[in-house]
């Protein structure tokens, strides 16, 4: 952290600090100063800046700062098609890039009306509740980390790699997955990638509960993030929080129930959720979401039926690569698809899902062609910093650090 | 009675000069108004007992580049009661390029509206602190608007001196 002076700071920056208080000094104590923390501060979890107001040690103001990985992902949509950007969406949430390429394909199957193979649908829900494991265990990790306990960071990455390796069998890739295709996913999940799963899932509860026994019988942990950054359940909704954040809240609003997609409705699960609404409660609810999707995965084991897993819809779904090697049709459309896009009849929709974070959706406007005219990412991350400023106010700096943790903002997905 | 019904009904006899329009899509219902309407509507439609469309999820833009009216800014809310999302829609000409913030009835709409000042340079009228969201502040194009090009205008982002 440095300190800066007020000719350091954009003038209406600090005209947003100044303003971004309700306490009220007459006389402004000598020691009141503007700090800058990030945007390569560790604690921030990637390239956060956030700039805040303190009297002494206590937070009177905060204004984050977004756009330091601004990449133009959604320009970069309106001038590729559909397909070309399913690698894109892979690194928008880079913790778990399998919810976003099951979200933007779930999207474009929307807009341009074509039914999936249940199979498929069964391996998308299977890959999205294990990137929500990785996601929470890389969340409660770091977490964790922030606030002092190191060791369960190495304890929750080493389950996170086990995944990992499981993705390694499924798409041949580790962290950029892009598994998904639309109409279906790109290769069917191997015997051997789902045993691995099945072996995954039988191993992971009690791995989970010995990380947990580090942390909830660690009173630094306890105390550090006890009645830390409480938010009301009104006023996550008011400021559009989503996911953890929210049911830590006590609000239980979770897409896969309230606006069930793939085969949710027929899965049975709980939604976790805590009334303090404090960094606490936000752990909590990480750590039993990650039950309730070992809970998930089980029975999408079970209820996975056999079949393909890819649509037979030769106009708008790619071929398999060994056919279009071996037959002429399928190279003729292979060479449509790629050089002139899937064309989704003229219209627009929005699809969510329920992300790791939140509420992960794709606004897409369709003018016939073969790339989107616009596509508006929602990313849950985005709008959950939004509460931070509230948040922190009235905490000391170092409760800064454990409050972004437990919002768990990923900046490849806020910042797009 | 069904939903939609009920919010055609509420929102006619609320605003009966407003001229809404109701319109469905792959099961996306949308109303169409007049942005002079916007902050009333939105109020009605969060308030009202009945609807509690609490949460607003998202507010972005489209750009048509060649229409009479450039812009249409579009809202998505939820209402968590009724397990139900709702899209407005409403025309911003380019001449006349604001429109009034929904700031005042959500406050997750503070950041949503930044980002689409940032990004399609409309002004919404009354926001509390209307700045750039990603780009830097002294930018003085609007990246996601069509005639703004993809690989960026050269020189408009300062590089350090040599």
């Amino acid at each position: 952290m440095e300190k800066l002076t007020k000719d350091d700071v954009h003038p209406k920056i600090v005209q947003a600090l100044l303003r971004d208080t309700d306490i009220t000094i007459e006389d402004a104590l000598e020691n009141e100063m503007i700090l800058n923390m990030g945007p390569q501060h560790p604690a921030t979890h990637g390239v956060l800046r956030v700039l805040l107001r303190l009297d002494g040690e206590t937070v009177i103001g905060c204004v984050p700062e977004l756009g330091y990985l601004h990449r133009g992902y959604e320009k970069m949509a309106e001038n590729m098609s559909y397909y070309e950007y399913i690698p894109h969406t892979d690194r928008l949430d880079y913790i778990s890039p399998m919810a976003n390429n099951v979200a933007w394909v779930l999207a474009v199957e929307k807009l341009a009306g074509i039914e999936v193979p249940p199979r498929a649908q069964y391996i998308r829900m299977m890959v999205a509740e294990l990137a929500r494991i990785t996601s929470h265990l890389v969340a409660v990790g770091a977490f964790a980390m922030d606030v002092g306990a190191l060791t369960v960071f190495l304890w929750t990455l080493r389950e996170r790699e086990k995944v990992l390796d499981i993705w390694d069998i499924l798409c041949g890739a580790r962290f950029t997955n892009s598994y998904t295709r639309i109409g279906g996913v790109a290769n069917d999940a191997q015997p051997e990638a789902l045993a691995k799963v099945k072996w995954f899932i039988d191993q992971f509860d009690d791995n989970l509960t010995e990380c947990e026994k580090l942390l909830n019988s660690n009173r630094i942990f306890i105390e550090r993030l006890e009645g830390i950054g409480v938010m009301s359940g009104e006023l996550a909704l008011d400021l559009g929080v989503t996911g953890p954040s929210l049911r830590a809240s006590g609000i239980e609003f979770d897409l896969r129930r309230a606006t069930p997609y793939l085969k949710y409705d027929e899965i049975d699960f709980n939604i976790p959720t805590y009334t303090e609404g404090d960094s606490l409660a936000r752990y909590f609810v990480r750590v039993d979401e990650m039950r309730e999707s070992v809970k998930i995965v089980r029975q999408i084991l079970e209820k996975m039926p056999q079949g393909e897993v890819l649509a037979n819809n030769p106009k708008k779904v790619l071929p398999h690569k060994t056919e279009i090697y071996t037959k002429m049709e399928e190279l003729i459309h292979d060479f449509m698809i790629v050089n002139f896009g899937i064309n989704p009849p003229v219209g627009e929709i929005y699809h969510a899902i329920e992300g790791s974070k939140g509420e992960l959706g794709f606004y897409l406007v369709s003018k016939g062609e073969g790339h989107p005219w616009k596509c508006k990412i929602r990313s849950p991350s985005f709008n959950n910093l939004q509460a931070l400023p509230h948040l922190v106010k009235g905490h000391m700096i170092s409760d800064v650090v454990a409050i972004i943790g437990s919002i768990d903002p990923i900046m490849g997905e806020a910042d797009k | 009675m069904e939903l939609k019904e009920l919010i055609q009904q509420k929102l006619n006899s609320a605003f009966p000069e407003a001229n809404l329009e109701y319109s469905e899509y792959k099961n996306e219902f949308c109303v169409k108004l007049d942005k002079k309407f916007i902050v009333p509507v939105c109020k009605l439609l969060k308030e009202d007992e009945d609807l509690q469309f609490l949460l607003s999820e998202d507010i972005t833009a489209v750009d048509w580049a060649t229409r009479k009216n450039r812009f249409t800014v579009v809202y998505h809310i939820f209402s968590l009661k009724n397990k139900f999302r709702l899209k407005l829609k409403t025309d911003v000409d380019e001449k006349d390029c604001n429109i009034d913030s929904v700031s005042s009835v959500w406050r997750a709409a503070n950041w949503q509206e930044r980002e689409c000042y940032d990004m399609y340079g409309i002004i919404f009228n009354n926001h509390p602190d209307l700045r750039r969201m990603y780009m830097p502040e002294d930018f003085e194009y609007h990246p996601l608007r069509k005639d703004f090009p993809l690989l960026g205008i050269p020189g408009s982002l300062p590089l350090p001196k040599k």
